[in-house]
């Protein structure tokens, strides 16, 4: 059943996929499939034709969020790191991944915060922009985040800005974190800011003013000494991986394939 | 009912910076030691390069049992409320917070030690500030050398001495009191940013020196040298070059075969006879009870741990808690002045993207009193700290200097281009004990057993005020002069739980006014001594923990001396 709901992905067209997730509309549409795709390989990130072998898909679930509400939040990030002349953003480094799954993790704590924050952002939308959050261009959807960042959008509890800030601070770390966590895929978010990489050693010629360094493009846990190969280590995020999310990153992501090293 | 074990000389209560250090020349001197820690054994594999999960969800913190017993915060005894952090800044594990510390390793200025008759002698007694409980320390720092030269030996600090036997030297930080003895590594090395810091200090005409560090600058005792590779700020050693006690004190005094490491050991209660003598700890592992007898209890948790046992311990001899017939726990307690930074922008990029909190340039002209305060309002100064620390999450999450929106596409412009040109200085600055900063048990959050947390109350006050003023104009100073485009100054903030707390079982001569005396152990149960920043009664300008372990070591070593005495 799974097998044959994969192939059938691979060959959907992007209409008939948004159709599936019951979404309507094309900005916000286009986020799910296009976050899966190199960096390079999308141009302008609005109405890119996506050829079925460009869209080989992953097999991936949303773990947190509605599809609704995981395409509100990709317009959302979208529009606080755009994709534009200086780049990949948010949606390139796969940002709202990011949050669906820590929302089940780390960050559970803040799901309620963004339930209600979505649904108040999208009833917020309709109010003054006649349509909800992800079917607004992206002028009308900038007016509506300077609306919560400036916390005079109404309907948000305990406000907008903090929910503002909250989607915010995820953002920068779903774009900047170590690709592990699932976002900053291809390393779009430490290319974007010159960051030069893991290394677990660096030398007096690297520290100088003007190194010129080459990015490592490596994960922290590219490096053996601090893969799962140790489930015993005293963390947090072993204990949790042993039983949940990471144990089946373990089995399926890990030690198969990088779910980050996606070209 | 308590399983009752074994008798030993001496247990320790947390084998961390201070307990790690202090069961070394015990074990040395032939007492058997019980080391009981709250937390594990970590190992280079728990330290990834992790920003996320070090730095912002703080993991090292996380992991053990320090995070269920956060310290309330509120800044004076009428506020109406109490805050609580999320985080405990300290963290629990065999090392504990060396593990993950900054481990900028300073002694103490000669000033330190002498505040109360050095400014009465300099600029009369109305100097001392209106309300501060100050006093000198029953010692001078050349009573305290001989033991942080040990200390620096035997956990490997890198720096270079300013004053040698009393030759001054500009290499080292020229105001420091004399030292017997040069560091046993030179400083860890500079870098392109550190270097044009120093040169703009010197154009000033101030004294930059690279700091002192636990951290190895070569290999040092069969540990590595740094890697310097930027995830030491709160991320723990992945080759063991940091000087934890977890590396160096602990195995060293394990293999003396006198010292016994039980983890996961939570101490509740320490036990106290009719006679005032303390005769042993009450602990939990794994959900069963114990009783750990000894001649001589070493309290050596942290400032809010160490405060929070003794009011805990209640007994006959002791109805308001251990050692506090006088009422003096929890009294003098202060956390240092470390907010009021001051963040700059440059227009070049400074690739701080690697080394290490320890790794920079100190100038220590605007510390203690090491400037003429006559025409000043104000006792005290602080140390300037400029180091190469940087990582992608917040460096992208910068101060944009009014110069940029805080999202959108000219906010991703600003971050491309100046992630790599800010800096942020680190501002260690004098605070004082005060009448009314006090710590004691939260009348209603508990921990997950059901005790009382501990409680803050403390604000800071005007003379505190005054220093991070003065010192953020220096700061601003030494920044433009390097050529900076623009400064930000960060807030004072509030005096909630802190890495740098100090007080609470202050050390001093006179009972009255001190919980342990001049050698750590306690004015009122002569076979408790007391470890850790809460006996110190000053900060000075620079981090507490190799003062801490000067003074463990100090009074570990006297009980090894006089052990039938204090044994009786």
């Amino acid at each position: 059943m799974a097998n044959k709901t994969d192939d059938e992905r691979v060959t959907l067209s992007r209409r008939e996929l948004l159709k599936r997730v019951g979404i309507v509309g094309v900005a916000a549409a286009t986020v799910p499939a296009q976050a899966l795709v190199p960096a390079a390989e999308i141009a302008p990130p609005v109405e890119t034709s996506l050829s079925p072998q460009a869209v080989a898909l992953p097999r991936e679930a949303l773990e947190t969020f509605t599809a609704v509400e995981a395409a509100t939040v990709e317009a959302m990030v979208a529009r606080l790191i755009p994709t534009d002349e200086n780049g990949p953003g948010a949606r390139e480094a796969r940002a709202a991944h990011y949050i669906d799954r820590a929302l089940s993790g780390a960050l559970a704590s803040s799901l309620d915060a963004y339930r209600s924050g979505l649904s108040a952002l999208d009833s917020y939308a309709r109010a003054s922009k006649g349509a909800p959050f992800a079917q607004l261009s992206t002028e009308e959807q900038d007016a509506v985040l300077t609306d919560l960042e400036h916390n005079v959008a109404t309907g948000f509890a305990p406000n907008a800005s903090t929910f503002f800030n909250l989607v915010r601070t995820h953002t920068i770390q779903g774009t900047f974190s170590d690709p592990y966590y699932g976002g900053n895929a291809n390393f779009v978010g430490w290319d974007l800011i010159g960051y030069p990489g893991v290394r677990l050693a660096v030398t007096a010629n690297d520290q100088r003013l003007d190194p010129h360094l080459i990015p490592t493009h490596k994960s922290a846990y590219d490096y053996t000494m601090f893969s799962k190969t140790r489930p015993a280590r005293a963390s947090r995020e072993g204990r949790e991986g042993l039983e949940g999310r990471e144990g089946r990153e373990g089995r399926e992501g890990w030690e198969g394939r990088a779910p980050w090293r996606l070209a | 009912m308590a399983i009752s074990l074994t008798k030993t000389d001496v247990v320790i209560v947390g084998l961390g910076a201070v307990g790690g250090v202090a069961a070394l020349p015990l074990a040395r001197a032939g007492l058997e030691v019980v080391g009981l820690e709250a937390g594990a054994w970590l190992t280079p594999a728990d330290f990834a390069p992790d920003e996320l999960r070090n730095n912002v969800r703080g993991w090292p913190q996380a992991v053990q049992k320090a995070n269920h017993e956060v310290p309330t915060h509120r800044p004076n005894a009428s506020a109406p409320y109490s805050t609580r952090p999320a985080i405990h800044p300290m963290m629990n594990a065999v090392g504990g917070t060396t593990l993950h510390y900054w481990a900028q390793s300073w002694r103490l200025n000669p000033w330190d030690f002498k505040v109360v008759s050095e400014t009465t002698r300099r600029y009369g007694a109305s100097r001392i500030p209106k309300g501060s409980t100050v006093e000198d320390w029953p010692f001078g720092l050349e009573e305290l050398e001989p033991h942080y030269e040990k200390v620096e030996y035997e956990l490997g600090v890198s720096g270079k001495a300013g004053n040698l036997n009393g030759k001054i030297d500009s290499r080292g930080n020229i105001f420091e009191g004399s030292r017997k003895r040069e560091y046993p590594m030179p400083p860890l090395r500079g870098t392109g940013f550190s270097e044009m810091m120093a040169t703009a200090a010197r154009k000033l005409e101030w004294h930059p020196f690279p700091g002192p560090a636990a951290i190895n600058s070569r290999t040092y005792q069969n540990r590595a040298g740094c890697a310097y590779h930027g995830y030491c700020n709160r991320g723990g050693c992945h080759v063991n070059a940091k000087g934890s006690t977890a590396v160096t004190t602990i195995p060293k005094a394990q293999e003396t075969g006198r010292l016994k490491v039980v983890t996961q050991a939570t101490v509740t209660t320490v036990e106290a006879d009719t006679d005032g003598r303390v005769s042993g700890v009450n602990y939990l592992k794994n959900g069963v009870e114990y009783f750990q007898p000894a001649d001589v209890v070493l309290l050596a948790s942290y400032v809010y741990e160490n405060v929070r046992v003794l009011l805990l311990s209640k007994s006959k001899a002791y109805p308001n808690g251990l050692s506090n017939n006088h009422r003096q726990v929890g009294r003098h307690y202060f956390s240092h002045n470390q907010g009021a930074s001051v963040t700059a922008l440059f227009p070049r990029n400074l690739n701080n993207w690697y080394g290490l909190p320890a790794q920079g340039t100190a100038v220590d002209d605007w510390a203690d009193d090491n400037f003429d305060h006559s025409g000043l309002d104000f006792i005290g100064g602080g140390n300037l700290w400029i180091y190469s620390d940087r990582r992608p999450i917040s460096a992208a999450d910068m101060n944009t200097f009014d110069r940029a929106p805080q999202w959108g596409s000219a906010w991703k412009a600003f971050v491309k281009e100046n992630a790599d040109r800010w800096n942020t200085a680190y501002l260690q600055k004098t605070t004082l004990p005060y009448e009314d900063n006090f710590l004691d048990l939260d009348p209603t959050v508990r921990d997950p057993l059901g005790f009382p947390v501990c409680r803050i109350t403390a604000d800071f006050k005007d003379n505190e005020k005054k220093v991070a003023a003065f010192i953020q104009d220096k700061m601003v100073q030494w920044f433009m002069t390097a050529g900076a485009v623009a400064t930000a100054r960060g807030q004072l903030g509030t005096m909630g739980p802190t890495t740098h707390a100090y007080g609470g079982t202050r050390m001093g001569n006179n009972p009255e006014t001190n919980v342990v005396d001049r050698w750590g152990f306690s004015h009122e149960a002569p076979n408790l001594g007391i470890l850790g920043a809460s006996v110190m009664g000053t900060s000075g300008a620079h981090n507490p923990t190799l003062t801490a372990q000067a003074l463990a070591w100090r009074t570990a070593e006297h009980l090894a001396k006089n052990w039938k005495t204090i044994r009786k």
